[in-house]
């Protein structure tokens, strides 16, 4: 008796606090939107926005609905960190084998990076790439070409547009290739398992990634054209660029700080990743009379992986999120359009403030579910 | 005498290879360094592309000639162990020293030598280089926000007052140390609310009424982190006790609390904090801008902490729990004599990243239009008479942060490395 009472008493208090704060709160929401005339409903979402946005992935205009500016807003703080993901992997791996370098100039110069671009608020960082040092490129009519095609100027990069006849078939030759590396890599695996036969699996799925597009081009009527930008005079002292794509200057301070900033924590996961495997595991690889190739391919980065994987992914999360940061040098991502304009218009906060965090706590809570699956997967099943 | 190969280099020519080596590197050196700050090509006289490569391909030949086993010189041992052991890495150590070399001058002379510091007004600022005049003039509004000038000195001492009331613990009597926990939990907070409440916000004592509106610049970044800090570490540790209780209701509770918080930005907590949550206060109810982001914040960052404090909760030893329940403890006696002491101890340089983060976070309240050191910037930036400065603001406050960040990230590996070994 005296247990039962012992156990359910904290619990019930417990669910009559929630209860009674959240009652307290919605019957202040009621009282409120009831004086204010406001009602309470996501109707407004199909009603016509009648707002712009800069920039934009998928046809929008003002005519459309504001669950359309939702999804313009929700893919340009994909699409932001997606091209950040990218960097920052690739930077962050770099300076984090340098740092176990055993050159000291680089060791040395990897660890500054780190503890700089680590220890600067990202905020000051977007700022500061964003009014002070992209303010410092030169206008479109003096304008340096980089590589010949592309111009870095004060209002945005542009770079050449792709023309594509037949995109269909290349991309059906790019899925053809995905499927076959993977069964590749599945007859790989049970060669190895069974007969202890090793082949170049990544020369394979490598030659197969390039091979089977290029016929696509030969054979299935593909063809790329690159549509190049132009400069072309506005008036008198303006001029602009013609064809091709641009990319605002918003997205480009963006994409600089998110990955600089993040690639410094991703180097370190990957540093911790590398320190964790043991010496000894390299050492008993080799005197099996594994390769160095082997050693690293098959005893390192497997267990390397199992360890920088989890919280580089966190990294990931950290920076989808970092990337809502865009609001503040009106980057038109998720929050600066649904958030700031939408909710400005509309006056329902409750509605979209809710709508907003809850699509940023759908994409935490999916790459968190995949992730654990992913870690049950590949933890080491002890006896 | 052996034949004198280029790039291979042996012992028996030691002498030889290692004074060649160096003067071709020292060559390589001379024509970056040249070029670099007197603006000299001496190598103009070769073809194109050549004339770039020249140092690298030179540097590149007199390392390799440099690297020799065992030479029996200890500086050149160990230049070659750190700096020189392949072809690869010298590559990449001329190309460091030659980047080095390359951007010194000119950040240098943008930085220090053609910078200007004099006079109070935009027209001092004539040079190619940086105005730090700028920075002089705003550097009151950057550290205190509009806060009225001649009542700054009432920022400083409730400062002064806060950190000195911090560091009571260290000189508290033998017998009067076990309510220490209390002090810093109960009492400290609200003693530096009192403090900063009566000194920074004034109305009372002759005190002459502040807004808070009025607040800002680096001050507002340390008063919010500093609230933040002390409110959710509590918090914190309640959720992180509930996330690891037994009883379903309360462990499942915890759980979506941490989720929710840990799973959206900050920045949307602050637009809620902004234009969400005076809706749900009552009717005739108002509530500072402040202590609304406060708040917010305080609820966010408990979130991260109390994961932090459920770490160091998991990584006790369960012949702890058993110990102390052996002995016919309660819950409460069991977690505040025995768990509580030992876990917190473990995540202090956890809690220490977390304030690190959070100190990191608190320029975002400029979004809501709170005027902290980025926003105070943000505000210069646009005052029509002093236009086109914003690289050195940002640099000015990059530096300030960088500083507090740094000093704080080996703070708390210190503080790690102490509580590693004493375990």
């Amino acid at each position: 008796m005296n247990n039962i009472i012992k156990k359910f008493i904290p619990q019930i208090l417990a669910i009559l606090f929630v209860v009674l704060i959240f009652g307290f709160l919605t019957l202040n929401a009621q009282t409120n939107m009831d004086n204010r005339g406001i009602d309470f409903g996501f109707g407004f979402l199909s009603q016509e926005s009648s707002f712009d946005v800069q920039f934009s992935l998928i046809e929008y205009s003002g005519s459309d609905s504001y669950a359309r500016a939702f999804l313009v807003g929700l893919l340009n703080t994909l699409l932001v960190s997606f091209i950040s993901i990218i960097i920052c992997t690739i930077l962050g791996v770099i300076i984090g084998v340098a740092r176990l370098s055993s050159n000291y100039l680089i060791k040395n110069s990897a660890a500054w990076y780190v503890e700089f671009f680590r220890n600067i608020p990202l905020l000051l960082q977007i700022f500061f790439w964003y009014y002070a040092a992209l303010r410092a490129l030169p206008t479109p009519e003096k304008a340096n070409a980089w590589f010949g095609v592309t111009y870095m100027t004060v209002k945005g990069y542009y770079i050449p547009a792709m023309v594509w006849q037949n995109l269909s078939v290349f991309l059906y030759c790019g899925l053809a290739a995905i499927i076959s590396i993977i069964v590749l890599r599945n007859y790989a695996n049970k060669l190895r398992d069974t007969q202890g036969k090793q082949i170049p699996v990544l020369l394979y799925s490598v030659a197969l990634l390039i091979v089977l597009p290029l016929l696509s081009f030969l054979f299935g009527g593909v063809s790329l054209e690159f549509e190049i930008p132009e400069l072309k005079k506005l008036s008198k002292i303006s001029y602009i660029y013609e064809g091709g794509i641009s990319l605002p200057p918003e997205l480009i301070a963006l994409v600089l700080a998110l990955s600089l900033y993040t690639s410094t924590f991703v180097a370190e996961c990957v540093r911790a990743g590398i320190e964790g495997v043991t010496k000894g595991q390299k050492e008993a690889a080799a005197s099996v009379g594994l390769t160095p190739n082997q050693v690293l391919k098959l005893v390192i980065m497997p267990q390397a992986l199992r360890i920088i994987i989890p919280p580089t992914t966190n990294q990931y999360l950290n920076l989808t999120k970092n990337s809502s940061l865009a609001a503040a040098i009106a980057y038109p991502d998720l929050v600066l359009v649904f958030a700031g304009t939408a909710l400005m218009q509309t006056g329902k906060a409750i509605e979209i403030v809710s709508i907003t965090m809850l699509t940023y706590l759908t994409i935490s809570l999916t790459i968190a579910a995949i992730m654990n699956w992913y870690n049950k997967k590949i933890e080491i099943k002890e006896k | 005498m052996q034949t004198f190969n280029l790039l291979k280099p042996n012992r028996d020519n030691i002498k030889n290879y290692s004074i060649f080596g160096s003067f071709l590197v020292l060559v390589s050196l001379i024509d970056v360094i040249s070029n670099a700050f007197l603006k000299i090509n001496l190598t103009s006289f070769l073809p194109g592309s050549l004339t770039t490569l020249f140092p690298l391909i030179i540097g590149l030949i007199g390392l390799n000639m440099m690297r020799i086993d065992y030479s029996g010189n200890k500086t050149l041992d160990l230049l070659n162990k750190n700096i020189n052991t392949n072809n690869f890495n010298a590559l990449l150590t001329l190309l460091i020293l030659f980047s080095i070399i390359k951007a010194l001058p000119q950040s240098l002379s943008w930085m220090i030598l053609d910078a200007t510091i004099s006079g109070d007004s935009k027209d001092a600022c004539t040079g190619t280089g940086a105005c730090w005049t700028y920075i002089k003039v705003w550097f009151r509004r950057f550290m205190y926000g509009m806060y009225p000038n001649e009542f700054h000195w009432r920022i400083n001492t409730a400062f002064i007052l806060v950190i000195a009331l911090g560091f009571v613990g260290y000189f508290m009597k033998e017998n009067l140390k076990k309510y220490l926990a209390l002090y810093y939990v109960i009492i400290y907070p609200v003693i530096a609310y009192l403090v900063i409440y009566y000194l920074i916000s004034g109305g009372s004592f002759g005190l002459q009424w502040v807004e808070t509106g009025a607040w800002g610049g680096l001050s507002l970044t340390f008063i919010v982190s500093f609230f933040c800090l002390i409110f959710c570490f509590p918090l914190g540790m309640i959720f992180a006790l509930g996330r690891r209780s037994n009883l379903p209701v309360i462990k499942y509770i915890s759980i979506c609390y941490i989720e929710f918080w840990r799973g959206v930005p900050l920045i949307t907590v602050l637009f809620m904090s902004s234009v969400m949550f005076p809706m749900f206060l009552p009717e005739d109810f108002f509530m500072d801008k402040l202590v609304r982001v406060i708040i917010a914040i305080t609820l966010f960052e408990a979130a991260y902490c109390a994961e932090v404090i459920r770490g160091g909760l998991q990584s006790l030893p369960r012949g702890q729990y058993d110990a102390a329940k052996s002995l016919g403890m309660g819950y409460w006696k069991m977690h505040i004599f025995v768990i509580l002491p030992q876990a917190l101890k473990l995540v202090i340089p956890g809690i220490a990243n977390t304030f690190l983060a959070l100190v990191k976070d608190t320029p975002l309240i400029f979004v809501v239009g709170l005027a902290e050191l980025a926003g105070m910037l943000a505000l210069a930036k646009t005052n029509p008479k002093w236009l086109g400065f914003a690289m050195e603001g940002y640099i000015f406050a990059s530096i300030v942060f960088w500083i507090i960040c740094y000093a704080m990230s080996k703070y708390s590996y210190n503080l790690e490395a102490k509580y590693k070994t004493e375990r």
